[in-house]
């Protein structure tokens, strides 16, 4: 597409719009959707609406692709309630705006769920040696901010590095409470094996260190998660396939997803996002990868951008050791299933009834 | 309808004039809210990175003034309350000047939210119809819809008893005695909601308890009625009208159990963590002591501490209590204590450690301290435009015909 076109304003361009609706989808029912009279006459309201705005943007006498696309943004509906023909129309109006503001074309999918796929992802804990290739990956791949200033950085998935700890003889006469010998309880340990007290920043020459674990954390895509109950505008939800995706168009920047979530998954963008034009990555997603503004919350969404294209997210594909799986939890023959199948897997505070779809394990 | 016309420019006229003292305290707030607008400004274009807060502690001091404020819109109800079930003569007086506060509070509870969003400018995304409602799921959703009904509430019941003052007629009993019933219970609910707000989170262990709302209601009635008291001193000293001994002595009292009763659940609260000591004691350890050498939060709780347990010993001191020149001491304490308790000491600690056992710090930068003040400053200067036409109204001095 060119990016100089006007503005989907007239009935023609909308015509045109139609037609970029990606022939992905492999679901038969959305090849071929089924238009009954009302909805077509609904689809037409909203569009003279819309059309509407994006004459506005013309009469404000702005040929800026950018300042015409974020008006029309201001007004646009959740993607969720968006018919088809206004999420081709968003599309259009933000693969315009990227393009002139990236200096390249860019391509913003909107490929919905696939039918019978449930993704769910598996991760050996064992053989991980914390050497974060992943958190580097998913930050190109996904078009995360990578600014110096504190805030300006986001990383999804966080690498925690954990001791490994021991006992000593040494301390076997150090007692609890300190000072007073063994009252109610021994001191002879150091943190061993704990769970979520970790620490991502950490530097060693190599990975991985003698005296160290590793457990890599990120959005666990939770069957039940507690981050979209509590958004007051449901801009956060549950996809069919199973992530669980937010319209960044919709956020309103409450963070109460943020303190919901038990896995710290989320993150704020306290800024315009840094993202250097050449480090852009301009294959993205309506839901997932696309740039992101500032004052929105944003995390994993396991790449839907590749995931529904039969594609490996990047973190499973830049996976050294191959410790991370990810698949279709209801096809039996996915590596996902089999891992369930055979291994012990367990869920990070599944005493939360949260449901992850995020599986750790060990051989 | 010509009514309707003479009672807002009487309003106005009366509310606009005053002495130097008027026009200075007025002038003062005036700069305050300039400076806020200029932050408000800063902070929407560049973003929420000129705040302190991060992706680790994303609600910070906006967010704990919006929690204290909703509770002094709920303390309103510490005169509305006894003013129309115990039939208080002293209360009853003054219960419009309650529900003026109870406006004000809403108003910077609402200024507040607009502080803590990272893009207000989506606001009507929450509005039902145009927008998506997450009702009734949200608990955010609800917030929402118990401040509006509080405010409209209170602006229906304060204004239109005005109303009625004004034109010298009879208040309909029939539908404004149920709707002062309705508003008081709402009181209740708003704070309730809020409390809710926070402590429905187990990913934040600090705030996952079942005594959070009583909690908060104990903090809200003895920190409401303290600013309640502080304005009718000033308004006994500075105006024509008199609240009576009576009103005053009462709010004492209900402070005072509050405060009783605030502290008893804060003892409570660190028996039952530091018992056990699990790792969801972690934000109280923090708040209390600090963790792992960051200890920045440490004077503030102790501080706020001593301040809650001397002015409740102040407030039992009948040589106190009973002497007005003296009670402000113990209401300033009483609410700057309640102010840090349930503020920072409150939503801060929540956030440390991260629900993945990262412990970082918060520093409020200059920008949401000027903010912050300058929201309370814009919320006293509605307060003093409130209070100061309601009690013309009660006065007589803004009367229809009189002007003529």
């Amino acid at each position: 597409m060119t990016p100089n076109e006007t503005p989907p304003a007239c009935p023609a361009q909308e015509q045109q719009a139609e037609c970029l609706v990606p022939p992905a989808s492999a679901d038969p029912a959305a090849s071929a959707p089924k238009t009954t009279r009302r909805d077509f006459l609904k689809a037409g309201g909203t569009l003279s609406l819309s059309s509407l705005m994006g004459a506005g943007a013309l009469m404000a006498q702005s040929d800026d692709a950018h300042a015409a696309a974020e008006w029309a943004e201001h007004f646009q509906k959740n993607y969720r309630l968006m018919t088809d023909a206004e999420k081709a129309e968003a599309r259009v109006r933000l693969e315009r705006r990227y393009s002139q503001e990236y200096g390249k074309p860019v391509t913003v999918d909107t490929t919905g769920p696939q039918p019978g796929v449930l993704m769910g992802y598996a991760l050996n804990i064992r053989k991980c040696i914390g050497c974060r290739r992943c958190v580097h990956a998913c930050v190109e791949e996904n078009n995360q901010s990578r600014g110096k200033r504190p805030g300006e950085k986001i990383e999804w998935i966080q690498v925690l590095r954990m001791e490994r700890g021991k006992f000593e003889q040494g301390k076997m006469d150090h007692g609890y409470p300190e000072g007073l010998g063994i009252q109610v309880g021994g001191n002879a340990y150091t943190p061993a094996g704990q769970v979520l007290e970790g620490q991502y920043h950490y530097n060693p020459e190599k990975v991985p260190e003698q005296d160290a674990t590793y457990m890599p954390i990120a959005c666990m895509q939770c069957e039940k998660p507690p981050c979209v109950k509590v958004c007051p505008v449901r801009t956060t939800y549950r996809e069919a396939d199973g992530p669980v995706v937010i319209d960044y168009n919709w956020c309103i920047g409450c963070r109460m997803c943020m303190g919901a979530c038990p896995y710290w998954a989320r993150r704020i963008n306290l800024t315009n996002p840094v993202l250097p034009k050449e480090e852009m990555n301009p294959v993205t997603h309506y839901l997932g990868n696309r740039p992101r503004m500032r004052g929105v919350v944003e995390k994993c969404h396991w790449c839907l951008q590749r995931t529904r294209h039969d594609r490996y997210p990047a973190c499973v594909e830049v996976c050294p050791v191959g410790a991370r799986k990810f698949g279709n939890l209801l096809d039996p023959e996915s590596e996902v299933s089999k891992i369930l199948e055979r291994k012990n897997v367990f869920r990070l505070k599944a005493e939360l009834n949260t449901f992850p779809k995020f599986f750790y394990f060990y051989d | 309808m010509q009514q309707l016309i003479s009672f807002t420019s009487d309003y106005t006229r009366y509310v606009l004039k005053g002495g130097t003292k008027f026009y200075a305290w007025m002038g003062s707030l005036a700069v305050l809210i300039v400076g806020m607008m200029y932050v408000f400004y800063l902070q929407n274009t560049d973003g929420l990175i000129v705040t302190g807060m991060t992706s680790q502690i994303h609600d910070g001091l906006y967010f704990a003034n919006l929690v204290f404020l909703v509770g002094v819109a709920a303390g309103a109800v510490t005169i509305v309350f006894p003013a129309y079930a115990y039939h208080h003569e002293g209360m009853h007086k003054v219960a419009v000047l309650g529900e003026m506060l109870a406006i004000s509070a809403v108003i910077m509870v609402t200024m507040f939210v607009f502080a803590h969003m990272g893009r207000p400018d989506r606001l009507w995304h929450m509005l039902p119809i145009i927008g998506i409602y997450n009702f009734p799921h949200s608990m955010l959703g609800w917030d929402v819809l118990v401040l509006t009904g509080y405010l409209i509430l209170n602006a229906i019941c304060g204004f239109y008893y005005l109303w009625v003052k004004y034109t010298g007629g009879e208040i309909n009993r029939k539908w404004f005695m149920p709707l002062v019933w309705v508003a008081i219970v709402w009181a209740l609910s708003i704070h309730t909601v809020t409390a809710f707000l926070i402590s429905t989170m187990p990913a934040r262990p600090m705030w996952f308890h079942s005594m959070m709302p009583i909690r908060f209601i104990a903090t809200a009635f003895a920190a409401g009625p303290c600013l309640i008291i502080l304005a009718f001193l000033i308004i006994r000293n500075n105006t024509k009208f008199w609240v009576d001994d009576s009103a005053i002595r009462l709010l004492t009292t209900i402070v005072t159990w509050c405060l009783g009763i605030a502290l008893f659940l804060t003892m409570s609260e660190i028996v039952v963590e530091f018992y056990a000591r699990t790792e969801h004691a972690n934000g109280l350890y923090y708040l209390m002591f600090g963790l792992h050498g960051l200890t920045n939060l440490v004077p503030w709780f102790w501080g706020a501490v001593i301040l809650m347990i001397a002015s409740f010993v102040l407030f039992l001191m009948p040589s106190i209590r009973n002497n007005f020149k003296l009670l402000p001491i113990p209401c300033v304490m009483a609410f700057a204590g309640i102010w840090i308790e349930k503020g920072m000491g409150l939503i801060v600690p929540g956030f440390i450690p991260t629900p993945i056992g990262e412990v970082t710090e918060y520093y409020p930068t200059f920008v949401e301290w000027l903010l912050t003040l300058g929201i309370w400053a814009f919320g006293f200067f509605i307060l003093t435009i409130l209070l100061k036409g309601a009690i013309g109204i009660l006065q007589g001095e803004i009367k229809y015909g009189a002007a003529k």
